[in-house]
């Protein structure tokens, strides 16, 4: 008896098994083609909410699986690219960060939006989330959501900054004041958003448009800036504190200046009467008589090279970059449009107080370095510049240029 | 272990025989029913790294696939003649040395407690070995946390200085990551001590006893001596264990920052993050060697003192 229960669970299990497998297949047959959407798992609900608006405006063609990532853009990009790596068909479409257009376009994995797709895909969107999709003149994804950051400061205890406000103005007023700014000094990918910033704010840049190194006396301002910060006005754990660190180190009170993302404004409601408390402004000035180039971040759908259904993997990423689902987005995670006429929209002027500001800022953001081998660079930066109260501006220069040097040719560094 | 060890003590000193038909029967079984294992370590451990040895002597970044091509030894050369390379070394080298030697003083201390345990010896065992059920991960994360400048309890605590913030410096973090390997590792030590001391007959420490030698001396004069298989293959395992160390780091020093980087966490970055098979792969077969040259000296050492217990020397 025992043995064919045992039997019994064996096929079973099998049968569950092989039924499992069968249902990503979507070959042939006439049901709803199955489009993969990989994603990272955005907390507030929005993309799941689109994926079922677009499945419902498929009315039957396809059917999009949202394919959740974790949350951390290191992470995201590792698995995408072992599956791309070796050329797993079972994605379709999948959210790229803005710093992976070129070393995915450059290693084939994803197919370029053409002829009418690219009129889509650039239609009335912002030139800063527009210049994320560029890689050799072509298109590659269609901006969905983008970032950036603001200067934060405390209405209660320092004047509003005029719009010249600079760096080293900012932190003298902190250290007259005695607190310090929240900034992102350790060693990840935020690191490289502000020395980014700071170098584009002084018409630098670390890789020019052929991809070859181009460091000049920018990084040296950088480092200036970087290190005064760090010795006059650095809050307790700068080397380690990412962007969840800074959030709370501006809400104990510590500090009057804060640069991070929009995410700390709704954050702060939890802290009574915390909001009100809390003003707004454009990314300080590397130096005085130059605007400052915010950073840009967000995400753009590409469409993979190994997608079996590429027509409809197209149209599925249309519909879910649409203007709709862009102002979900704001609304629920809190994650600013690509799309221009959206920051007009009710929910996204009601969810950002400061959308005007948002949307100019995202206008005129300095971009990370375009190139195949950002990650590397990004390392190589990540290297060079921390902790951020050792960095020597002194021979700086040539440091950098050393190792995005070995980090473009693949080198150890 | 503690089988191994008595079987190597007590076998009789090979004597030298002509081979039988028998005997040679017997070998052929015994190759036969070892095939098995042998293939299934070759498969699972063979292709891997002989696979590792052939991807690095190519020029190979998953990114660039149609730059492909044979460089032989230059992605080596490129590795052993940079800085960064050898720096990581030096920190895990220093990880490892610190941690393994606190971890024996430790292990020694909590296996002479554990054997002489006189009453509750199951619950004191089950205690002490705790550590090394957790999670590595998980453990990390408590140690991070706990530390943490901003929400961690430790600079709350009393007598530490309330802006104590290890973790935003290389001595303060090495000194962290250092705190949790032992932690974390030093019941597994403590374990395979305690096997060895129960090696040690009880009579000998008697007839010290009757001769007047203090506690002291019969540790160091009999226990020790008698106890070197044991301390050795522990040192071994915990050696190669804290050499390869990736996960404390990894959750403690995110990225290997502050110049916490160990020769795993490079081959990790180049690996995974630079998805630089050529160069990566070149890193992990120096580690490899690293590690091989780590178990000869241990084993040699292991060999010379089991000899020595026979009397063959």
């Amino acid at each position: 008896m025992q043995g064919r229960h045992l039997l019994a669970a064996i096929a079973l299990a099998t049968s569950l098994a092989l039924g499992a497998c069968g249902v990503g297949g979507d070959e042939g047959g006439s049901g709803p083609r199955a489009i993969n959407w990989y994603a990272f798992n955005e907390p507030g609900g929005s993309y799941q909410m689109a994926v079922d608006d677009c499945n419902k405006q498929a009315n039957g063609r396809y059917t999009i699986n949202y394919v959740k990532l974790p949350n951390i853009a290191d992470q995201q990009r590792e698995l995408l690219v072992r599956r791309l790596a070796a050329e797993d068909d079972d994605i379709d479409v999948m959210a790229l960060d803005v710093i992976w257009t070129a070393e995915f376009a450059e290693a084939g994995w994803i197919k370029p939006w053409e002829g009418e797709r690219q009129s889509m895909a650039e239609e009335g969107k912002l030139e800063g989330p527009l210049e994320t999709v560029r890689y050799q003149d072509q298109i590659w994804a269609i901006p969905f959501t983008s970032n950036t950051q603001l200067l934060w400061y405390r209405k209660d205890r320092v004047d509003p900054p005029p719009d010249d406000f600079t760096w080293d103005e900012m932190i003298d007023q902190a250290a007259e004041n005695g607190t310090a700014i929240e900034i992102q000094g350790a060693q990840y990918e935020g690191l490289v958003v502000w020395i980014n910033a700071l170098v584009a704010g002084a018409g630098g840049e670390f890789v020019n448009e052929d991809g070859e190194t181009q460091v000049d006396e920018s990084a040296v301002r950088a480092a200036e800036i970087e290190s005064k910060l760090a010795t006059e006005a650095a809050p307790p754990g700068l080397s380690t504190n990412r962007e969840d660190e800074a959030r709370i180190g501006f809400e104990s009170g510590r500090s009057d200046y804060q640069i991070n993302y929009t995410f700390i404004y709704p954050s702060a409601e939890a802290i009574e009467g915390f909001q009100d408390k809390i003003g707004w402004a454009r990314y300080p000035r590397t130096v005085k008589d130059q605007p400052s180039r915010p950073p840009l971040g967000g995400f753009n759908l590409a469409v993979s090279e190994f997608s079996n259904n590429p027509d409809l993997a197209f149209e599925a990423a249309e519909c879910l970059a649409n203007e709709d689902h862009q102002a979900l987005a704001a609304e629920l995670g809190g994650l600013p449009p690509t799309t221009e006429s959206v920051y007009e929209d009710e929910k996204v002027t009601k969810a950002f107080p400061f959308a005007d500001m948002l949307r100019e800022s995202i206008d005129s953001a300095g971009p990370r370095p375009v190139t195949p081998a950002y990650s590397d660079i990004s390392l190589a930066i990540q290297k060079t510049f921390h902790p951020p109260d050792g960095v020597d501006p002194d021979g700086i220069e040539e440091k950098l240029r050393d190792r995005i040097d070995k980090a473009g040719q693949g080198e150890i560094f | 272990m503690e089988a191994a060890t008595t079987s190597t003590r007590t076998a009789p000193p090979p004597k030298k025989k002509r081979t039988t038909d028998r005997a040679k029967a017997e070998r052929k079984l015994a190759w036969l029913l070892c095939a098995p294992a042998v293939i299934a370590m070759l498969v699972v451990t063979g292709y891997p790294i002989g696979y590792a040895f052939y991807l690095s002597l190519q020029k190979f970044d998953l990114r660039f696939p149609d730059d492909k091509e044979f460089v032989g030894l230059s992605n080596y050369a490129d590795v052993l003649s940079s800085t960064t390379w050898w720096s990581d070394l030096g920190t895990t080298l220093i990880i490892t040395v610190i941690s393994v030697s606190v971890e024996l003083v430790l292990g020694m201390l909590i296996a002479l407690v554990m054997h002489r345990a006189i009453f509750g010896r199951g619950p004191v065992r089950a205690a002490i070995l705790i550590p090394y059920g957790i999670v590595t991960v998980v453990a990390a994360f408590a140690w991070r946390y706990a530390f943490d400048p901003t929400s961690g309890f430790v600079p709350g605590l009393p007598l530490v200085p309330d802006d104590y913030a290890p973790l935003t410096n290389k001595e303060g973090s090495l000194f962290i990551i250092i705190l949790a390997e032992v932690w974390k590792t030093t019941p597994f030590m403590a374990l395979l001590l305690l096997a060895g001391l129960a090696l040690v007959p009880d009579e000998l420490h008697e007839a010290a006893k009757v001769d007047g030698a203090t506690t002291f001396q019969r540790f160091f004069r009999i226990t020790l001596p008698l106890m070197r298989p044991a301390i050795l293959v522990a040192l071994l395992f915990r050696t190669l264990d804290a050499f390869r160390i990736f996960d404390n780091i990894f959750i403690i020093q995110p990225g290997g920052a502050l110049g916490t980087e160990s020769v795993s966490i490079l081959g990790y970055n180049i690996l995974i993050n630079r998805v630089n098979l050529g160069l990566g792969s070149a890193v992990s077969i120096l580690i490899f060697i690293c590690v091989i040259l780590i178990a000869l000296l241990f084993v040699k050492g292991l060999g010379t003192s089991t000899a020595q217990q026979r009397g063959e020397t």
